[in-house]
């Protein structure tokens, strides 16, 4: 393959100032400002996730390396930041807004998406919701946690209204982005590039893209209730007021279970494409991949009691949230089988991307069966609010969002910025945020199974040796993280130059020059076979 | 059955205090050993096919397998119908937490921040330390006077939201004497960690006996009334009584008869008319350093005798 345009006009030279970014319309140019500022969230979020865990090391009484955060006010504030950072600000937005953006009019042949102008301005959304989001931290900050349940958050006498207009505002710029995608896939497919022949990436990002546009509103109207409430006392939750409080968990998990999905199914889309890739084989059960990808958008809708198997809802309702999740997990399980299947007489090589693609499948499994666990009632009442939910969700988001975000990431980067950056220390930071994460979130299904409660700023002796081995992966984690952006800076500053297609991929956005030109590609691309034709 | 034994043996479950939580812990060693299948499956399949067909030369010829229906078909349904087993076994057991004995001994539990106030039949209150007689059926009838609380007790393998505005309910039947921890699970603010009680499995006997001594205490001097409602109302995870040492708020130890300087600059004498005002409107004068709308206000949870006691207690603190 010849590289073409090698020296020529890409996107990146294409204007010059910042004012030409902050004006963009060019969605890969929108892509790469949403990398900045999720990574500078990210960075903030993790800062006091290393707080929380350094300050549960020592239960208080029994030493000083505990005790970092003063009292328990304190530490239920840095939760709740760590909490609403790393959903509302990295990981719903993470992989649709950056690699989605990016890469989704790329994929099928597009020049961009369908309304260029309605993606900077959910760009600028975002931006002035995280704002208000910070802001509070200045003012009066919150100690809700990220869920903001009544009538706690009515009581409290921090910041919520400001919060949640942040959040509110957060969403907007989610259901632009979401609506943006759908009417892209929909319209701006190139000649020959049928719904079939869409890379799964593509699949994933269009049935988020459908939970986006549909959840997210709910959560808007819930979040501007709480506000009213809060301003106002009009008794929809409080109870003196013959509001019930019960019922904000069901409009806030409404949103926010299908909100899971938003995160995790672009993850698994991004491993798809990985996974195919490195193996160097057509995808076992294209179909099977993209339509269970529709099938947990639509089902996720319907489970979200399960939250709230101990909240006082009926035996009943218990019982049916508890059967249609279990219906989740067949469409999942379908997809990790197909991964591995994949790998199947392929010729698999061990490049960064890979191995955080097979640590998404390593982690995600076991997420997975816990899941399961969850799911199933009586177990769910002992493990209900204790750290076992707390190791679930990490080894989901973080195991399966977070990894396939870094995978893809580093999948993308020759493309993004037409550089290498340095294999060995990519696989190096692999090594430590795999194993420090492990080290971190393991310990804590043991002590879920204990008994020890989330949410604690102290806890009893019995609970402090594993405490201690988490925080001591919270390091390990650390770590990884430093090497992984040292090897991006690296890879910007002195990378050498990428070719068009460095790990011979089949789907189209290797078939331009890297980085792209301002209009993706030269000639208009005509698509005459499925994505991952290895023969 | 002997699986599932050893699996509980490495499940790190809290010792079994129930016949509810041996159930519990059954469904929970199959579902672990299923899990791990599964797990290998999965991860030993992904590092075998890593291993085996790891790139040789930069040619490899991959083989063109696009699909199986019949694979296909076989790990959607036996993932379906390991689902629907574990989904229905776990049903039965949660039918059975959930349906509430007839005649069991019925013991009022109010979660507070950051306390559980316990009350028995008899009118005997107490705090964090809930008493149950051994194999009885104890149903807890649950509140809260603020915000959401949950109760939890590891051992039994059971929880439920205190919800303000209405009632939930559990019940257990422990078989186990012993002392057993019980927490919070629903996160209820600052001191939300320390919201731990205990529950105490004892004898018939020694249950009768316990009831009977809480009513000998209604006989106290005021002054042991004041400190028996002090525990029960939980000032205690504010208010340091036996040293200088500054918890939430300030520390009541000698301080009748002080002058305190409030927020707005003005000094007040801690007499009986300002620690009534303290009590019943406590954001009126705010101690300077301490933060305001923390306490909650007992305007109406007391009454006049009451607040003599608590005033006496409080007097005596020297």
């Amino acid at each position: 393959m010849a590289a073409t345009h090698a020296h020529g006009d890409n996107y990146i030279n294409h204007e010059k100032g910042l004012w030409s970014w902050l004006t963009t319309v060019d969605h890969k140019r929108i892509g790469l400002m949403y990398m900045i500022t999720v990574m500078f969230f990210f960075l903030v979020g993790g800062i006091m996730a290393l707080l929380l865990r350094l300050e549960l090391f020592a239960p208080n009484a029994a030493a000083n390396v505990g005790g970092v955060l003063k009292n328990g006010d304190v530490y239920n504030q840095v939760l709740t930041y760590h909490g609403a950072i790393m959903v509302f600000m990295v990981i719903v937005p993470g992989i649709p807004a950056i690699l989605g953006n990016f890469f989704l009019p790329l994929h099928i042949g597009a020049k961009d998406v369908a309304f260029p102008k309605i993606n900077l301005a959910s760009w600028y959304c975002f931006m002035a919701g995280a704002a208000l989001a910070i802001l509070t931290f200045f003012f009066k900050k919150i100690d809700t946690g990220w869920t903001f349940y009544t009538p706690y958050s009515i009581k409290t006498g921090t910041a919520t209204v400001m919060m949640v207009l942040g959040a509110f505002i957060m969403g907007m710029s989610s259901v632009l982005t979401g609506l943006n995608f759908i009417v892209t896939v929909h319209k701006l497919r190139a000649p020959g590039m049928t719904m079939h022949r869409m890379p799964l990436f593509v699949w994933a990002l269009y049935s988020t893209a459908i939970l986006q546009l549909l959840a997210t509103p709910v959560l808007g109207i819930t979040l501007l209730l709480l506000a009213a409430e809060k301003l106002f006392g009009v008794g929809i939750f409080d109870p003196a007021l013959g509001g019930d409080p019960v019922l904000f968990q069901h409009f806030f998990w409404f949103y926010s279970h299908p909100a899971v999905y938003i995160m995790i199914i672009p993850a698994m889309g991004v491993v798809s494409e990985l996974i195919t890739t490195f193996s160097r084989k057509v995808i076992f059960g294209y179909t099977a991949i993209a339509y269970s990808s529709l099938g947990i958008a639509a089902v996720s809708f319907f489970v979200w009691g399960h939250h709230m198997f101990v909240s006082g809802q009926s035996e009943t309702a218990g019982i049916l949230f508890s059967f249609i999740t279990m219906l989740v997990g067949v469409p999942t399980a379908i997809k990790m089988f197909n991964w591995v299947a994949t790998m199947y007489k392929g010729s698999i090589s061990f490049d960064s991307p890979m191995l955080f693609a097979l640590g998404f499948l390593f982690l995600f499994a076991i997420g997975g069966v816990t899941g399961i666990m969850l799911a199933t009632l009586p177990i769910d009442v002992h493990f209900h609010d204790t750290y076992f939910v707390v190791a679930h969700f990490h080894y989901v988001m973080v195991g399966g969002t977070l990894m396939a975000l870094m995978g893809g990431f580093y999948y993308w980067f020759p493309k993004m910025f037409g550089k290498m950056f340095n294999e060995n220390v990519a696989r190096l930071s692999f090594v430590f945020i795999f194993i420090g994460f492990n080290v971190t979130f393991f310990p804590q299904f043991i002590l879920g199974a204990m008994g020890m409660p989330r949410r604690y700023f102290d806890y009893i002796p019995a609970y402090e040796q594993l405490n201690k081995i988490s925080t001591v992966g919270s390091w390990l984690i650390l770590t990884g993280f430093l090497l992984g952006l040292w090897a991006i800076v690296q890879g910007l500053r002195k990378g050498e130059k990428a070719p068009m297609n460095p790990w011979n991929s089949k789907t189209l956005e290797w078939q331009t020059p890297s980085p792209p030109p301002h209009d993706n590609f030269n000639v208009e691309p005509i698509v005459t076979a499925g994505p991952y034709e290895y023969r | 059955m002997m699986w599932f034994n050893i699996a509980k043996a490495q499940s790190f479950m809290p010792s079994q205090g129930t016949e509810i939580a041996k159930q519990v812990d059954n469904l929970y060693g199959f579902l672990l050993i299923t899990s791990f299948i599964a797990c290998v499956l999965v991860i030993g399949g992904m590092l075998y096919f890593a291993w085996k067909y790891k790139r040789k030369s930069p040619n490899d010829k991959t083989a063109y397998i696009s699909h199986n229906t019949f694979l296909e078909f076989l790990w959607s349904f036996i993932p379906l119908v390991i689902f629907l087993g574990v989904f229905a076994w776990g049903w039965f057991i949660y039918h059975d937490m959930r349906t509430m004995p007839k005649n069991a001994l019925e013991i009022n539990v109010l979660g507070k921040q950051w306390a559980w106030e316990i009350e028995y039949k008899n009118g005997y209150k107490t705090v964090n330390e809930v008493v149950v007689p051994i194999n009885e059926d104890v149903k807890l009838l649950l509140s809260s006077s603020d915000v959401i609380h949950s109760f939890y007790v590891p051992s039994f393998r059971i929880k439920q939201d205190a919800v303000p505005g209405r009632y939930t309910a559990l019940w257990f039947r422990a078989e186990k004497l012993g002392e057993f921890h019980i927490f919070c699970t629903e996160y209820c603010g600052t001191s939300h960690s320390g919201m731990i009680g205990k529950l105490k499995v004892v004898s018939r006997e020694d249950f009768d006996k316990y009831l009977e001594q809480g009513q000998e205490e209604r006989n106290l001097p005021l002054a042991k009334k004041g400190e028996k409602l002090f525990a029960v109302k939980a000032c205690a995870s504010c208010h340091s009584v036996d040293s200088p040492a500054v918890k939430v708020g300030p520390s009541l130890f000698k301080l009748f008869g002080k002058e305190e300087v409030m927020d707005d600059g003005a000094k007040i004498l801690a007499d009986e008319n300002y620690l009534r005002e303290s009590i019943l409107e406590p954001n009126k004068h705010v101690v300077k350093n301490f933060p305001k709308g923390v306490m909650p206000t007992f305007q109406g949870q007391l009454n006049e005798n009451e607040l003599n006691a608590l005033i006496e207690y409080i007097k005596e603190m020297k």
